[in-house]
């Protein structure tokens, strides 16, 4: 794949619906859904697409605090990834304006309550009522992108897998679409299959754990535990089947790394019926208490003209009326021979969110049924040939499209980027916070679920 | 009836406290101590602190409560302040990031305390060793008391290693 090169103001005035947007040494580069585009930076700079595309924002900022790139056009106040530590070891913190009468700030992080990853918000409040979220992020930055550069992409595929664990196989599999469109590299339909097997696996894992943990957050143990149960039946089957409970470094550039094991499909199958037993019920008690209905219903609305204006994917934005989905377009296989049926709701709140999610429970269930039945026979893997060339990869991880862009010479990664469906996520986050008080904030939290270390990199 | 007794109350001087023989207090005391030792030193409270991890630790970790490992069953627990918390348990690499944080929480709890490093990142930066933003595993912030490996460690395997700990500790 070849960029359109453009020139500055042709740049600044890209159409389509934006996706997103690095640099590397020399180029800026933008991701749109008509394709990719490039421009020479002039002194480090290139022409900001956030004034047009505000999705464009939070990628131009990790542009300025990766590689130093300036967004012309725009003053940029805030960082993606905070380095907190000056050269002496002092640690600066950074201010937060509190405007008004009785505004008062809650600072919570970058070490929350519970067992999840680092992240700073700080909540201005008047009473009980957010009037302004800020999350400052970084806190996990790990030097990724980085650490993949001069390797190849067998050896980068680790990293890939680490970007962000929930969404390990999304991102493998991204990883690996870009790869081999970068070497022109064709996979056995066998590995496409267990590819999709995994990915689907890893979905119904995710959103079972997250629908549970929101129901907890509302204080209603009995989904969450129900699920919890559900999701570990699903990461002992990944074990059984793939040999890890999270299918962790499962895909590879060129294929897959293991095939399915003997009893692996027996097991995967017996955690769908499992869960395809009892979700009707589970639903129907999401549906029915209006205790848990009434934490969950137009909290946390984030509205589809927004959704829209920030082109935001996965579940955040088809439960807002974005109706995309990578696996559908552009599209990826085996999903053309699946018929993919995708929900799409209006509502934009906890609840419409939870509902699109278990909407999709039940899709993949029906998927990963289809691809076992279906599965072909032959290899599982080939190997990469040493080549050169640029590739862009996408996924749908169970957040939303993940997309991978790397250039490769001589076999080796000289540069590469990775958006997670997160970047555009905390965005939102941060407006949907601002519709509520503090107490609903878990449940709007939990509910978007953005990555951290998916967009610290 | 009620009025003659409270009459009677009202009328009669109290009857002494009773005392306890202070030879059967000091028994019963260190009968507590025993057996305090014996249950309340097997109920320790964790506090989990992800200084650069992707992840994948954490939701092992949130599967250690599930109906399925429940690790409460062992008088283990997750608590939220690090001034409550007899374990810090680290998941990740040591991001620059993270370092003053993670050395904020330590400070905050009261000893003695255990530090458990969880998942490769944790032990010696895994995968990402040599990477320029992080400083390499837990031990290059904090001592450290018991590594447990794995890119993640399952459930069992973390479970496996707190109660060993713990054994070791008495």
């Amino acid at each position: 794949m070849t960029p359109v090169v453009c020139t500055a103001e042709a740049w600044a005035k890209l159409p389509g619906r934006f996706i997103a947007l690095w640099t590397s040494a020399g180029q800026a580069y933008a991701l749109f859904d008509t394709g990719l585009f490039s421009t020479a930076l002039r002194d480090g700079a290139y022409p900001a697409l956030s004034p047009l595309h505000p999705g464009a924002d939070w990628f131009e900022r990790l542009a300025h605090d990766l590689n130093g790139h300036v967004a012309a056009g725009v003053t940029q106040s805030r960082t993606a990834i905070e380095h907190f530590l000056n050269p002496d070891g002092s640690a600066p913190w950074p201010e937060f304006a509190a405007a008004g009468e009785a505004v008062h700030q809650i600072a919570v992080g970058p070490i929350h309550a519970g067992i999840i990853e680092p992240g700073h918000f700080r909540f201005s409040v008047q009473g009980e009522r957010v009037l302004n979220l800020q999350a400052r992020l970084g806190y996990s930055h790990k030097a990724t992108l980085a650490m993949m550069r001069g390797k190849s992409p067998r050896l980068a595929a680790r990293f890939a897998a680490r970007v962000s664990g929930d969404a390990t196989v999304a991102h493998g599999i991204a990883f690996a679409h870009a790869a081999e469109a970068a070497l022109s590299l064709a996979v056995p339909p066998r590995a496409i299959y267990l590819r999709a097997v995994m990915a689907e696996m890893e979905r119904i894992a995710n959103h079972a754990g997250d629908i549970g943990a929101i129901a907890g957050d509302a204080g209603f143990a009995f989904l969450d535990a129900r699920l919890a149960w559900h999701r570990e039946g699903f990461c002992a089957a990944a074990d059984a089947a793939f040999g890890h409970r999270l299918m962790m470094d499962s895909v590879i550039p060129g294929g897959v790394a293991g095939d399915i094991k003997t009893a692996g499909a027996e097991a995967i199958l017996r955690a769908l019926d499992a869960l395809e037993s009892e979700l009707p019920g589970l639903t129907r008690v999401f549906e029915d208490y209006a205790s848990l209905q009434d934490r969950l219903v137009g909290t946390g609305i984030i509205p589809p003209a927004l959704a829209e204006q920030l082109a935001v994917g996965g579940f955040v934005g088809r439960a807002s009326g974005c109706d995309t989905d990578a696996r559908r377009r552009p599209g990826y296989p085996p999903y053309a021979a699946l018929d993919l049926a995708v929900p799409v709701e209006t509502d934009g709140d906890v609840a419409a969110r939870i509902r699109i999610r278990l909407a999709e429970l039940i899709e993949s269930t029906r998927l990963i049924r289809k691809c076992l039945a279906e599965l072909p026979d032959g290899q599982i893997a080939v190997a990469p040939p040493s080549g050169s060339g640029m590739g862009v990869g996408v996924a749908e991880s169970f957040r939303g499209a993940v997309w991978h862009w790397l250039t490769l010479e001589a076999g080796m990664i000289t540069d590469v980027f990775i958006a997670d469906a997160s970047t555009l996520h905390w965005p939102l986050l941060e407006h949907a916070a601002a519709t509520g008080i503090v107490a609903d904030f878990p449940l709007i939290n939990k509910s978007i679920n953005a990555s951290y270390s998916g967009v610290d990199l | 009836m009620v009025w003659p007794t409270l009459a009677r109350h009202l009328l009669n001087r109290p009857s002494p406290a009773r005392a306890a023989a202070p030879a059967a207090v000091a028994a019963m005391a260190a009968r507590l101590q025993q057996a305090g030792q014996h249950r309340l030193g097997r109920s320790l409270a964790i506090r989990h602190v992800a200084a650069g991890s992707c992840n994948g630790c954490e939701l092992e970790l949130r599967a250690t409560q599930n109906m399925i490992h429940d690790l409460t069953q062992y008088g283990l627990s997750f608590t939220a302040s690090p001034r409550h918390a007899d374990i810090l348990l680290i998941t990740g690499v040591a991001a620059r990031n993270m370092a003053e944080a993670v050395r904020q929480a330590r400070a905050a709890m009261p000893d003695p305390v255990l530090v458990i490093a969880i998942g490769d990142c944790a032990v010696d930066g895994g995968v990402f060793k040599g990477s320029p933003a992080i400083t390499g595993g837990a031990e290059s912030i904090l001592p450290v008391d018991l590594l447990i490996s794995g890119c993640p460690p399952t459930p069992a395997q973390i479970i496996e290693g707190l109660l060993a700990l713990i054994d070791a500790h008495g």
